[in-house]
């Protein structure tokens, strides 16, 4: 069972500079920002539901739908792209049947871009969940991808 | 006083321990990077070769070094022996390192890289002569790789905290004097004297001030923050203490991405050594001085390295910068004078304050004080993080440490997704703020990207433009809406319907974005697609006249193909093609239908990596279209 959002909200104070906190522990917990979690938040910081869609779709972090089992990740960062991570992305696009931003229908996989993930010397890099698969190739990554059901 | 005294004597002597090891030590580098390359598997190997060998050895994960091509990085100190490094451990070589070096006491001198001691050892040379080494002059990195960065004793030990004993011996205004005398420029990229910003917010009145750290490095293609903080947490965290001693803030936030969880935890844990030791809180080490630091995590937006709109995420508002002035320094967080310095400004200051700064002015050269960390990365043959002096000349950089290019060099892009691309003809350009600003580029915070043939320089400017675009506020309309014009003019080149006339638009386009944006993420945006412009006009010409692009990189100007004299019919191509373009018999020539070729490399990359197969499809540019 995850936290109760009201238990995570108890934990920060009722200002505004809390918000991102705030969202960033229910993503975390929840896995997005529902719209029964942003009523909340609006409650208890006492902002409007405008004010809050509007800072957490500013940010790139927050997403509004649950995600996949897996979270696919294709960095993008200037060393991938120049080593062919555009067309990592490209591939799994194609294979998964889904754009970036998406997640399959079974909830299998998730996909996103990521600007860098800081691993520029391996590159192209691709992140499964909490794995990092560096040097990676269009076979390589077609492998990867039957460990993860 | 006396309390951090007793703790940095007991500290150097649990290190001159370490040093005079009686059993054997094992460094693994667990950084970011190290742990993409395999060093938690590694780690795993360790443990379980030392148990069923029944021997016993000190395992400790440390930074990174920095020469990231070699990592996973692994090193083996015996008892009265250098230590030494292993480089691209991977789990089949560990076993016959670790026999021979630990059972044997033999260093396995085929696989090792280098050693840290004073002369070669069993032929394998000093690790500070290897090439990608010496050049370098290693101030902010110092520790990098040396101590574990969970272990505050291990900083303490070798002069860490130093700097700061130093600094409240002396008043705010003489600290600031000896940062005015040592030429220290912020690092993050526009290179403004650190201690101008720093007397404006000092003379500002106001009860509170805060100092802000900003770890938001968004910068693709750069990692020299997170190399710090994950491998040497306490020198940013002691920068942080001298510059709140010097502006008067009793406040530090660090602002850092939250794409970077091990150095978030690694600060977590040192922020938490600090307080045990009485380095944080009030009146710290008996002084008057008192300071607490705390954590914000980002969410995901490039802009947020701009000051004004780093200040507005932490306030809880979405990240758009304001315009200036009034500028941070009088009127910043909570509308009360705020300093932002970057990850490295903040990692240089100790050594300032322990060394002088009379002793830092023997870096880099009149202006550019001091050195600069780079990440070296794109078609060169040794990536890595390096710190060289100010005013190396780029092709030291690219060549000695670098090794050299992969294929024929191309381009060097400076700075980041703002900076510009340098064609050879730069090549002897000293890196200095100036010097960089001269050709239309910039510092940036330091990330170096090194193109070669195979990278098409239209479609480099085209994802820079693209990746700008999208990180965007949206609030000023030359960016929001030149930008996106930008981008998609540059999409029509790569795609083979561009006309000369686009040519004369994006640089009109670009000197307007430039002169009218609101903040530095406008200013700079237009860089990559202005230098491109001025130093590689041939490449976007091939595209516009003749529909070619050189480097086989833009899908629309290249197709596939099978060169039959080469295919030995190992069907391997076949198996991998997902839409069925290639066909043929086992043992025969196969062929390949361009209509169906959907250009995705799976058939390009089997070709080549597998034995069996033999380099028989290559891409090419197209044929002229008519």
């Amino acid at each position: 069972m995850p936290e109760p959002i009201e238990s995570i909200l108890a934990k920060h104070d009722r200002k505004q500079e809390e918000l991102i906190p705030v969202l960033q522990d229910i993503q975390k917990e929840y896995g997005y920002i529902s719209p029964e979690s942003v009523k909340k938040i609006s409650r208890y910081l006492r902002i409007s539901e405008n004010q809050i869609y509007g800072v957490s779709s500013f940010y790139a972090q927050f997403r509004f739908t649950e995600p996949g089992r897996h979270s696919l990740k294709v960095c993008l960062g200037t060393a991938c792209h120049v080593r062919g991570g555009a067309t990592l992305l490209e591939m799994l696009e194609r294979s998964l049947g889904i754009h970036c931003g998406e997640t399959t229908s079974d909830k299998r996989f998730d996909l996103e871009r990521v600007a860098c993930l800081g691993c520029c010397a391996l590159s192209p890099v691709v992140q499964i969940d909490k794995e990092i698969y560096s040097r990676m190739t269009v076979n390589k990554l077609t492998e990867h991808l039957k460990d993860y059901e | 006083m006396n309390k951090i005294n007793k703790k940095i004597s007991l500290a150097k002597k649990k290190w001159k321990d370490l040093e005079d090891n009686t059993e054997p030590i094992i460094y693994v580098g667990a950084a970011s990077c190290g742990r993409a390359a395999g060093a938690l598997e590694l780690l795993n190997g360790i443990d379980q070769f030392l148990v069923e060998n029944k021997v016993f050895a000190r395992v400790i994960q440390v930074g990174c070094i920095g020469p990231c091509y070699l990592e996973p990085l692994v090193d083996i100190k015996l008892p009265e022996q250098p230590r030494v490094s292993y480089n691209n451990v991977n789990m089949k070589m560990l076993p016959a390192i670790l026999k021979s070096h630990l059972l044997q006491g033999v260093p396995h001198a085929k696989l090792a890289l280098g050693n840290f001691g004073n002369e070669s050892f069993y032929d394998i040379p000093r690790f500070f002569d290897l090439p990608m080494l010496k050049p370098q002059v290693r101030i902010v990195l110092r520790n990098c790789g040396f101590v574990d960065p969970e272990d505050i004793d291990q900083y303490l030990a070798l002069d860490g905290y130093r700097g700061l004993i130093n600094a409240l011996k002396m008043s705010p205004e003489d600290v600031i004097g000896v940062v005015r005398q040592a030429g220290l420029r912020g690092r993050g990229g526009a290179g403004f004297p650190t201690f101008k910003k720093w007397t404006v917010c000092r003379n500002s009145p106001g009860e509170q001030k805060y100092l802000i750290c900003n770890a938001d490095e968004g910068d693709p293609g750069a990692f020299m923050n997170r190399s710090l903080i994950e491998s040497d947490p306490h020198a940013l965290l002691e920068g942080m203490l001298i510059a709140g001693y010097a502006i008067g803030a009793s406040k530090g936030i660090i602002y850092i991405r939250a794409e970077y969880p091990l150095a978030i935890e690694r600060l977590k844990k040192a922020i938490g050594q600090m307080r045990e030791y009485g380095l944080l809180g009030n009146k710290i080490l008996d002084s008057d001085f008192s300071f607490d630091v705390k954590i914000k995590e980002g969410a995901g937006a490039f802009v947020c390295g701009e000051e004004t709109a780093l200040i507005g995420s932490i306030e809880g508002k979405r990240g758009m910068p304001r315009s200036r002035p009034p500028f941070p320094a009088i009127s910043g967080l909570y509308g009360c004078p705020t300093i932002i310095n970057n990850v490295e400004t903040l990692g240089t200051l100790p050594n300032i304050l322990r060394n002088g700064a009379e002793w830092y002015t023997k870096f880099g050269k009149e202006g550019n004080r001091g050195t600069k960390t780079f990440s070296l990365v794109g078609k060169v043959r040794r990536p890595g993080l390096i710190e060289v002096q100010l005013g190396t000349p780029l092709r030291e950089i690219i060549f000695d440490i670098g090794g050299g290019v992969q294929k024929n060099f191309k381009a060097i892009q400076t700075g980041g997704p703002s900076g510009g691309c340098l064609s050879e003809e730069f090549l002897d350009l000293p890196v200095d703020y100036e010097s960089l600003a001269s050709v239309g580029s910039i510092m940036g915070s330091g990330g170096l990207i090194i193109m070669d043939d195979d990278t098409c320089i239209v479609d480099v400017a085209r994802y820079f433009l693209d990746f700008t675009q999208k990180e965007s506020c949206g609030k000023c309309v030359p960016c929001r809406v030149g930008t996106r014009h930008m981008v998609e003019l540059l999409d029509k080149i790569t795609h083979g319907d561009g006309t000369p006339e686009d040519l004369m638009a994006l640089r009109t386009l670009g000197d307007t974005i430039k002169r009218g944006a609101l903040c530095g993420l406008g200013q700079t945006a237009p860089n990559p697609v202005l230098t491109t412009l001025r130093y590689f006009r041939n490449e976007y010409l091939e595209h516009i006249k003749d529909g070619r692009c050189r480097a086989t990189v833009c899908k629309d100007l290249i197709e596939y193909r099978v060169i039959k004299e080469k295919c030995t019919g190992c069907q391997s191509c076949v198996r991998v093609c997902p839409t069925g373009a290639i066909s043929g018999p086992r043992s025969e020539p196969h062929n390949l239908d361009p209509t169906k070729c959907i250009k995705c490399r799976s058939c390009y990359e089997v070709c080549r990596f597998e034995a069996i197969a033999g380099d028989a499809i290559v891409i090419r540019s197209a044929e002229k279209r008519t």
